[in-house]
């Protein structure tokens, strides 16, 4: 069972805003799909070795040269607020 | 299907601006209803379809897909359209490149209609966590047509699009294919390029092809495969055609089934894939009975990793960069040092407005299980267990080449039905994880249909095939395809 006040602070390091009444909800909701998954507690996997890429792949190596992207205008047209080229956001410091 | 488009096209019978704009007809007189495209890219396809019709007039050769009309998914960028992944989050997002796939389909000369629905960055099973409403079935307007490619899947089965790209992190082509009684394929990990796909789960996930029949699912395949420089994760292999493999013979070849899968059907489905494998035994495939015992960990073990991923992954939806930058934290409860507000506002403002419920829900499950003192209880015990089911298909594949499954356990659901539940949404899943969880290519074929509420709707069957091994599977799809 996962707490509201876990589910808050889990939230605010996914940085993502929740109201009370969503946190609830999503107490709820996380509990259940926790309790099935700890099925996965019942394997033995001592010794065994985590699978992080599937196909066994190792360290695929390239030039290491720097390549023009041709379309840059398409990017700073994304930009939410721009002023003039740059990328507008509220004041960090 | 594409095969008699093409043959058209080089015969003259019709012209590729005709082609294409017979399907926009189709779209606009059937996609009201049914919803499967996002956007259309009208001015494009005819401008594709031009250059190929005045390479035809030149008495130049043409390609196999060259003219013919395809959809694609809304997570795939294609150079100068919108792509929104299905999301509030990138409403307005135009897309500043185009991806692999869509560089390699344009070279072939494929005509782009435009970009399909799915579910929000591919977290569903039915289209309905699209953030711009479901797709319908076209076989019964009532019905999801499964995700998360619906929407390729659905114009598919409208005929709205010659073929269709989805993406499949745990059955979100196969599935929504099995659902509209079309084919779909994911390839083995490392077969297709994802550069230029929106990641939702990176170590899961392939790009895949949804189609009407296995051969066409071959010629989209054959296009789309091969090494990119701009994919580290994709494996050193010639491009093929892979069309040279559909003999229409299985003579010798071994399918594992898994009697507890069976078993476990209800009478109908059972029913339907017991015909199935009746069909391979007489077309002369040898069927063995198989053991995966830790397979059933699949499930559980796929939505750890999916989760973890998907929190790291999506942690560039910030509203910094580009897409929704929300500026309104009414009733937000969070609690942050009144220094470090103004910026942080903006990340749980942008996130909290722009993601939909499903997409929150999974990045806050993927960051619980990767946070300090979990790690090893979820995330790093979930990839052992991998390991271990792995094993199981190494052992498993010294036996047989392939493994036959239902596609899913029954027939599509109806809109609703599954939407309050999270956990039985992610439980419509348990036949298809295991190949990403794996790696392993896999195709649906649609099988005999199954009587649901007096109406007869499609049920496919799976195969799961070697490791890059993509030959054989299409090959075995095909022989069923073509003895019916």
């Amino acid at each position: 069972m996962i707490t509201k006040e876990e589910v808050k602070h889990i939230a605010g390091l996914a940085r993502i805003g929740v109201t009370e009444k969503e946190l609830e909800k999503l107490a709820k909701d996380m509990s259940a799909v926790l309790d099935w998954i700890e099925e996965l507690k019942e394997v033995d996997v001592a010794g065994i070795p985590p699978t992080a890429h599937i196909t066994g792949m190792e360290n695929r190596l390239r030039e290491d040269r720097q390549c023009e992207f041709e379309n840059k205008q398409g990017i700073i047209e994304m930009f939410p607020e721009k002023k003039d080229n740059y990328d507008k956001v509220k004041s960090v410091l | 299907m594409i095969k008699e488009l093409h043959e058209k096209l080089a015969n003259k019978e019709i012209s590729a601006v005709e082609l294409a704009e017979q399907y926009f007809a189709s779209i606009e007189e059937k996609d009201k209803e049914i919803f499967a495209y996002l956007t259309l890219t009208k001015e494009l396809a005819l401008k594709q379809a031009s250059l190929v019709d005045a390479k035809i007039a030149r008495g130049e050769k043409i390609g196999m897909l060259e003219g013919i009309p395809g959809g694609i998914k809304d997570l795939i960028l294609v150079e100068g359209v919108r792509a929104t992944g299905g999301s509030k989050i990138l409403d307005n997002y135009i897309a500043p490149y185009d991806a692999t796939v869509i560089e390699r389909l344009k070279d072939a000369g494929a005509v782009i209609l435009g970009k399909t629905n799915c579910d929000e960055f591919a977290m569903g099973s039915s289209t309905e966590n699209s953030a711009y409403g479901p797709t319908k079935n076209p076989l019964d307007l009532e019905r999801v047509p499964g995700g998360t490619s619906g929407g390729s899947s659905a114009a598919m089965a409208a005929d709205m699009a010659a073929w269709t790209l989805g993406t499949d992190t745990g059955g979100s082509t196969r599935q929504p294919a099995a659902f509209c009684g079309v084919v779909g394929l994911k390839p083995t990990y490392g077969r297709v390029s994802r550069y230029g796909v929106m990641p939702a789960a990176s170590s899961l996930e392939q790009v895949g092809v949804i189609t009407k029949t296995v051969e066409d699912a071959a010629i989209v395949l054959s296009v789309i495969a091969g090494e990119d420089k701009m994919d580290s994760t994709t494996a050193k292999s010639p491009t093929k055609d892979y069309t040279r493999y559909l003999t229409g013979e299985v003579k010798g070849l071994r399918i594992g089934i898994i009697k507890e899968y069976l078993d476990g059907l209800n009478g109908d489905v059972k029913k339907s894939i017991q015909q199935v494998i009746k069909k391979y035994e007489e077309l002369g495939a040898e069927i063995k009975e198989i053991a995966l015992p830790y397979a059933k960990y699949s499930l559980p073990a796929y939505y750890i990793i999916n989760f973890s991923e998907i929190s790291s992954n999506l942690a560039k939806y910030d509203g910094i960069k580009y897409g929704m930058r929300a500026t309104d934290h009414k009733d937000s409860i969070l609690d942050f040092e009144p220094e470090n507000r103004n910026l942080i506002e903006t990340y749980l403002d942008s996130r909290r407005f722009g993601l939909g419920a499903e997409v929150k829900r999974r990045i806050i499950l993927g960051t619980y299980a990767l946070s300090s003192g979990y790690y090893e209880a979820y995330y790093l015990r979930a990839q052992k267990v991998r390991t271990l089911i792995k094993k199981d298909f190494e052992k498993v594949f010294e036996e047989v080449d392939f493994i036959l499954t239902p596609t899913t356990p029954a027939p599509a659901f109806k809109i609703g039905e599954k939407t309050n539940n999270p956990l039985e949404m992610y439980l419509e899943d348990i036949f298809t994880v295991t190949a990403n969880v794996v790696g392993v290519p896999a195709i649906s074929v649609p099988g005999p249909e199954v009587e649901v509420d007096g109406k007869m709707l499609p049920q496919g069957f799976q195969l799961m095939g070697k490791w890059f091994d993509e030959e054989n599977l299409l090959r075995a799809g095909y022989a069923y395809e073509i003895s019916k």
